[in-house]
């Protein structure tokens, strides 16, 4: 059962980075954009494309840490305490980038505008960043078992975390420019359909030498962690790594809809083959997921929820997903307000 | 950097435990004043929108629409606060979910199922006024009310358990090895605090808009438009607030039956006693005598149990040893608080009547101004009374987190640099409470500015004057500024 509470905590997972780092990349290609003028048009894309959905996306990130604080809670307090920093600026992160998100489709003065445009996109960095570091202390071994706290530095200062850190960032830049390449595409606007491929082919360069890179960094650094992801997890990075050049292949000769499924398999690929490769560990080498788990009424509990979620939040997650991807749900903000 | 970053922590050790606790009652308190907007005011928007659609009228809808807009800046806020305080609980108190998050958590699980929903359909009622049929429309926002009633019932769940803690079996070493979620979710307190919460949920919602309103329309406003704002919202809230006089009996009797101490707290009680007097205002000094207040013979034992009247029992404080129960500064907070929460409570009620009377002798709400007045202290007062109502169950279940179980110092956080996050968390949460208003405040304005809608320009369907405002927001954005 604990198992099953593990799967569903791994599809949490890549949710979370499938949906949530699109949002988050966006905020990345919002903050490189540059000035105002020059960067309305692809910041208006930006806008367009994850108005209506970004607010569902928290849901994710709460639902990673329900699951893991009633299912293991003995892990939760691991990683809490060890990794007190990145998760706290993390938090602040995510306080500043939806707020000030939610302020500036609300405010019509360019300057505030500006400011909280700047907010917005400097969190949209460092909360990836923050995210992968955490990551990477959990899979590189540095947080112990027992709901203790390890060390509060190295903990995520460390190679692996800095490039899970970097990696995050990329990924999320990399996935959302892809969705916005095909967002412009549908808006039949050109100039941004071709703006977003360019950043997304650039952004695809850099994961794959980031990827590169990993290989010397994890067998280095996280040596559980590599000998995973070169035998059980091997299929899985071979997949990512396939899907990847493929949708590299089709942005390079400019067929969008297949990058789009193309990049979100390899990401996925990639973060459950982190999944298996760290298996039976939840932290690695200390804790494995059965003995962190819960007894047996809690974990029910839990894959009770997660039936109902399917069946409730499901439709209307879809719902409102295909509304937006077909352009029926017009931006917000430009009903009531005449022009003129 | 590594360096500095020790000799910064070597150098400011801070014992974490107030730090901690001031960290969440701040991030909490902040947190709560967003609750109601998000529970019921998709209920009064969704009232507007049915007036709208079934009466045929425009002021209605316009009202629906503006408030949807105004929610979506109040939930986008309150979903984040909401992520913080899940972080929270991992960051500032480690060991406590790591003892019973197996249990604690399994609210938050159900918690997260209909916060989930509450944000879909949130933003599909939001972004769908126009592309939507209207009926269609309409009940897309009916699973954000009644997600958020059960969202809301089931943090509170998770809170009341921490007062009835349930549902769980320990073995020798107390460590949790058995859950039963449905104990653990439908624990004692659950019902009478679930509730209590929900119907102050309506409350506050319903003064703090009805409060907006009445502003305006002391400034002369006299429009259906805030005419209808404002009726909707302080119905909502005058409906609630006798309800809530009830149930908060009912709690109150609950925590004298389960929870004496806490009782002893509010009551400001110091000994155990018969016939003990129901003190109004005072103090309890270090040597546990109580000065100054108004005590009023016999209505605390009354109140407790109205069927053995004043010859009801009241346990004191010190019929626990000191390390069991609140501190003499928590107990005179909690007493405090209690009185701004009963106090407040009762006024917001005397408001309520002379609304209703109005309505069933002149069959229209009060026409003189200084009902307008008082309708504009009720917003921020019913938040004050919710907010010291919190203060009075959490303070008042000191020195406990997981009452009779865990105290609140063993479930802290090792790490000494509470005090940094919690100054980052005010000023941030400062800036982010500011700017809210800023923002609600400017939006308020433009809408006045545009004078609802123009022809072309109708709630449903698409318009022309879409496509223009994408292709040039900056123009838009001049002549709107």
């Amino acid at each position: 059962m604990s198992t099953a509470v593990a799967v569903v905590l791994l599809l949490a997972v890549v949710a979370y980075a499938i949906f949530g780092g699109a949002d988050f990349g966006a905020g990345f290609w919002d903050l490189t954009a540059g000035g105002p003028e020059q960067g309305a048009h692809p910041r208006h894309t930006i806008e367009h494309s994850i108005g209506p959905v970004w607010e569902a996306n928290h849901v994710w990130l709460i639902f990673i840490f329900v699951i893991l604080w009633t299912s293991f809670p003995e892990a939760y307090a691991s990683i809490t305490l060890t990794l007190f920093v990145p998760l706290t600026i993390a938090a602040l992160g995510i306080v500043l980038r939806g707020a000030s998100f939610a302020f500036r489709k609300a405010v019509v003065q360019l300057r505030h505008r500006r400011l909280f445009g700047a907010l917005f996109a400097l969190a949209s960095v460092l909360v990836p960043y923050c995210m992968g570091a955490v990551a990477g202390g959990i899979a590189s071994g540095r947080v112990p078992a027992g709901g203790q706290a390890g060390d509060p530095v190295h903990s995520w200062i460390n190679p692996t975390s800095i490039l899970g850190g970097i990696m995050a960032v990329a990924a999320a830049a990399y996935l959302a420019a892809v969705y916005l390449v095909w967002d412009a595409r549908r808006l039949s606007d050109n100039e941004m359909t071709e703006y977003f491929r360019r950043r997304a082919i650039i952004a695809a360069g850099v994961v794959g030498v980031l990827g590169v890179i990993g290989i010397f960094v994890l067998r280095a650094d996280a040596s559980y962690l590599f000998q995973g992801l070169t035998s059980r997890a091997l299929p899985l990075v071979i997949l990512g790594t396939l899907c990847g050049v493929a949708a590299l292949v089709l942005l390079l000769r400019d067929a969008p809809r297949g990058a789009r499924l193309l990049a979100v398999v390899a990401v996925a690929s990639v973060i459950i083959g982190w999944a298996v490769a760290q298996w039976p560990y939840i932290l690695p080498q200390t804790l494995t997921f059965s003995a962190a788990a819960s007894p047996t009424g809690t974990l029910t509990a839990v894959l009770i929820v997660v039936v109902l979620a399917v069946l409730i939040v499901g439709p209307g997650f879809i719902l409102l997903y295909v509304l937006d991807q077909r352009g029926l749900l017009p931006e917000e903000g430009a009903e009531e307000t005449p022009a003129v | 950097m590594t360096t500095t970053l020790s000799v910064l922590t070597g150098m400011v050790f801070v014992t974490p435990v107030p730090w901690a606790r001031a960290q969440m009652a701040f991030t909490l308190g902040f947190h709560i004043i967003l609750v109601p907007l998000g529970v019921s005011w998709a209920f009064m928007t969704l009232i507007a929108n049915y007036r709208g659609l079934r009466h045929n009228d425009r002021s209605a809808l316009i009202l629906a629409q503006r408030w949807s807009k105004f929610m979506a800046v109040t939930f986008a806020v309150g979903a984040v606060t909401g992520t913080v305080l899940t972080f929270e609980f991992g960051l500032l108190w480690p060991r406590f979910m790591g003892q019973w998050g197996e249990a604690f958590g399994v609210p938050f699980g159900f918690e997260g199922l209909f916060f989930f929903t509450e944000a879909i359909f949130i933003a599909i009622y939001i972004f769908g006024w126009r592309r939507l049929r209207p009926w269609t429309h309409f009940w897309t926002g009916v699973p954000v009310v009644i997600a958020g009633i059960f969202g809301s019932i089931s943090v509170v769940a998770a809170n009341a358990w921490m007062n009835a803690p349930s549902g769980f079996v320990l073995d020798s070493n107390g460590n949790v090895v058995d859950v039963d979620p449905i104990q653990v979710i439908f624990n004692p307190s659950m019902p009478w605090q679930a509730a209590h919460m929900l119907v102050a949920a309506y409350l506050v919602g319903g003064f703090l808009v009805a409060s907006v309103y009445a502003v305006g329309m002391l400034r002369g406003r006299r429009d259906r438009y805030h005419y209808l704002g404002f009726v909707i919202a302080f119905t909502v809230g005058a409906v609630a607030t006798p309800i809530q006089l009830g149930i908060g009996d009912g709690l109150a009797r609950w925590v004298y039956q389960n929870q004496p101490v806490k009782f002893a707290a509010l009551e400001l009680l110091p000994n155990t006693e018969s016939d003990a007097p129901e003190t109004l205002l005072g103090h309890l000094n270090d040597n546990y005598t109580v000065s100054g207040g108004l005590p009023i013979p016999g209505l605390a034992s009354w109140l407790s149990d109205p069927s053995t009247g004043k010859n009801t029992v009241v346990q004191g404080l010190t019929s626990v040893p000191p390390d069991q129960r609140p501190t003499v500064r928590q107990v005179n907070i909690v007493h405090l608080c209690w009185d701004i929460m009963v106090g407040l409570g009762t006024a917001l009620f005397l408001l309520a009547v002379w609304y209703a009377v109005s309505w069933i002798f002149r069959r229209r709400m009060p026409q003189t101004k200084w009902f307008l007045r008082a309708a504009v202290v009720a917003g921020p007062a019913a938040v004050l009374a919710m907010e010291a109502g919190w203060v009075v169950t959490e303070v008042g279940r000191q020195p406990w987190i997981v009452y009779g179980h865990m105290r609140v110092e063993d479930a802290v956080t090792a790490n000494p640099g509470v005090w940094i996050t919690f100054f980052a968390v005010v000023i941030l949460y400062a800036l982010v409470g500011t700017t809210t208003i800023l923002v609600l405040r400017g939006m308020g304005k433009r809408f006045r500015a545009t004078q609802g809608f123009t022809d072309q320009d109708t709630p449903y369907g698409p318009s022309a004057l879409t496509e223009a405002s994408i292709e040039e927001p900056a123009k838009a954005e001049e002549t709107v500024g």
